[in-house]
């Protein structure tokens, strides 16, 4: 397995961009600094909303529902409760996990668009409910000013930590994709009904890579924790969801790393053209027509088909 | 807490007002998921502009029948905006898979609801109601606005007129027919991709007509197409895709639901439609009545 991420001609380029993203701190602005720790953190909730809806072929509408659990249950721990803080970072993606396994568990006995409804709706219940519960929750005001562990109190500490948890999470992500596990997942989005023919029990699998995934965009909501020091009921909306879905559009769905370029360009983008105009989502709009219209595989697919000419199976595999 | 009879009957009515409302707008979203199958996101800010298009006539002609005009003009100003996006983009996409669709009407949401934020502003509106429907009346000695009454008059006529356009009318029995089997519908030689536009502004205006209506007992506000199109979601899903009784049951659960939930629990009234839309989908997953598709 690991043979296999070394001997890949791409290694050594990745391997590159990692180390200059290690030193930047060093010698860029805080404000740089800064986004690109958002980056990281947009780009794990990206990939992993892409393990299902790329690679498993599920329409997870809400994953966003997830990412807020993570980070309310961990903000909940480290202001409410007197647990050793670093207790909280495992919580918050177990908890995540759970709820992922419990709205997943419902989910999986409806296919396509009726398993992405009953997700949204599922998803608004606890967004209603985290919205509502000022005593516990905040309310609509959520939690602000969390205390962290003094090893990540600074801006640099806490980006060397998120981006050490986002390349452990990337190298596991990929291990579990590349496991007979996320052949099989991969298998089942390809054609259920073979998988089915030759045993495979379709909506396990469907539930266990909803788990993974959701475990991970929990990882995403604590690392947020860690960089924002605030949660609020904005992160379990519907329509951050429908963003982290156009991030693995824009950047590629069928590709492993599409999303972390859809996740840059998007924050990127929001970032340095929300200093010009206050009128952001017109041009997200604008940008997500354009890639529909012209690059349906996203930046990434284009690029490889660019580099790949002939391998034109990318293209079908969307449709069915 | 005590309630006397008269208070629940009241806040029934209240609930029942808001479902017609709620039935409008999704009767429009369903229809649209009937003929097209795309469930349109940006049925939501349609909505919005009908609300804010409603104010801006409102407040040009002064005097009561200004909002009577916007009664017809917002929803017919909506029509048109959904038919421009419809011909210049959405028709060339219709080959395509499913979820581009999807994200399609989610871009066309969010451009139409900036151009809303650049049009009118990020200011809170409102919008009062007619002289004639100020006020309120008595029933059973608990006071309730004559405009929900109106309201509760409007949604059966709006029902009964979809259900006219959609039985009795030839290009209502073609898009019903388009609806079952598009393929066929193209073999008779009928323009498929016309039937499909005009269904689209055709749902679109009920979102218009929703928004028109909606605007007096709310203030109008930049948002309120997101909290609105998710609840439109679940009442289509859970009354059957594309089906139109469907919409109308499902908008009652959710009116009614949200309204005794601020009668017996107010901090947490949203929730209530949400569990109840949730116990309908264990029960039925696929909605209450049968789906077109």
């Amino acid at each position: 397995m690991f043979k296999n991420i070394i001997h890949s001609k791409w290694f050594g380029v990745v391997a590159g961009i990692f180390i200059l993203l290690f030193i930047c701190p060093l010698f860029a602005p805080r404000f740089f600094v800064y986004i690109l720790a958002l980056i990281y953190v947009t780009s794990l909730l990206a990939m992993s909303l892409n393990m299902v809806v790329g690679h498993g072929g599920l329409f997870q509408f809400h994953h966003g529902v997830f990412y807020g659990v993570g980070a309310y249950a961990v903000a909940l721990m480290l202001t409410k409760s007197s647990m050793p803080m670093w207790f909280g970072f495992i919580v918050g993606p177990v908890v995540a996990a759970i709820i992922g396994l419990i709205i997943g568990w419902f989910c999986v006995r409806l296919t396509r668009l009726y398993f992405g409804m009953l997700q949204i709706s599922l998803g608004s219940l606890i967004w209603a409910i985290v919205f509502r519960w000022y005593n516990f929750t905040g309310g609509d005001d959520g939690i602000h000013g969390i205390p962290m562990p003094s090893l990540i109190a600074s801006l640099n500490s806490s980006y060397y930590f998120i981006l050490i948890i986002l390349v452990i999470c990337l190298i596991l992500m990929y291990m579990i994709l590349k496991s007979p596990f996320g052949n099989t997942l991969q298998a089942t989005r390809d054609n259920s009904q073979r998988c089915e023919a030759v045993g495979i029990n379709v909506k396990r699998y469907q539930l266990g890579g909803i788990v993974v995934a959701t475990f991970f965009a929990g990882v995403a909501g604590v690392l947020f924790v860690v960089l924002e020091r605030s949660v609020f009921p904005d992160l379990l909306f519907w329509v951050l969801s429908l963003e982290i879905f156009i991030m693995c559009l824009l950047g590629g769905w069928f590709t492993f790393a599409g999303p972390i370029l859809g996740a840059a360009i998007t924050v990127a983008l929001r970032t340095f053209v929300g200093r010009y105009t206050e009128y952001w989502t017109l041009i997200l709009g604008i940008m997500l027509i354009l890639v529909i219209f012209f690059l349906p595989e996203g930046v990434m697919g284009f690029f490889q088909g660019l580099f790949k000419p002939g391998k034109k199976e990318v293209t079908e595999r969307g449709k069915s | 807490m005590t309630f006397g009879p008269a208070e629940l009957i009241c806040q029934l009515l209240v609930g029942i007002s808001r479902s017609m409302i709620l039935f409008i707008v999704c009767a429009g979203l369903s229809f649209v998921l009937g003929v097209l199958r795309i469930p349109n996101i940006a049925h939501g800010t349609l909505y919005m502009i009908g609300a804010f298009a409603t104010f801006s006539i409102t407040k040009m002609f002064a005097g009561s029948s200004g909002f009577w005009i916007a009664l017809i003009v917002a929803p017919l100003l909506v029509a048109v905006v959904s038919l421009i996006a419809e011909r210049v983009l959405f028709c060339h996409l219709y080959e395509r898979e499913h979820l581009m669709l999807l994200l399609f009407t989610f871009a066309l949401s969010l451009i139409l609801g900036d151009l809303v934020k650049i049009v009118w502003g990020a200011e809170y509106k409102s919008v009062s109601a007619p002289l004639l429907l100020k006020g309120s009346i008595s029933i059973l000695g608990a006071s309730f606005p004559r405009y929900n009454l109106f309201l509760i008059l409007v949604g059966p006529l709006v029902a009964i007129a979809i259900w006219l356009f959609t039985n009795k009318t030839k290009i209502g029995k073609i898009s019903r027919a388009a609806a079952v089997d598009r393929e066929m519908v193209g073999v008779l030689g009928i323009n498929v991709s016309w039937v499909f536009a005009i269904a689209f502004v055709i749902g679109c205006y009920l979102a218009g007509v929703g928004g028109a209506l909606v605007a007096p007992t709310v203030s109008i506000t930049l948002g309120m197409d997101h909290t609105l199109i998710i609840e439109a979601f679940l009442i289509v899903i859970i009354g059957g895709l594309g089906n139109m009784w469907g919409a109308l049951v499902g908008s009652l659960i959710f009116g009614i639901t949200h309204s005794f939930g601020v009668l017996f629990w107010p901090q947490f009234a949203i929730v209530f439609p949400y569990i109840a839309v949730v116990i309908v989908l264990l029960l039925r997953p696929k909605g209450l009545l049968k789906s077109v598709w």
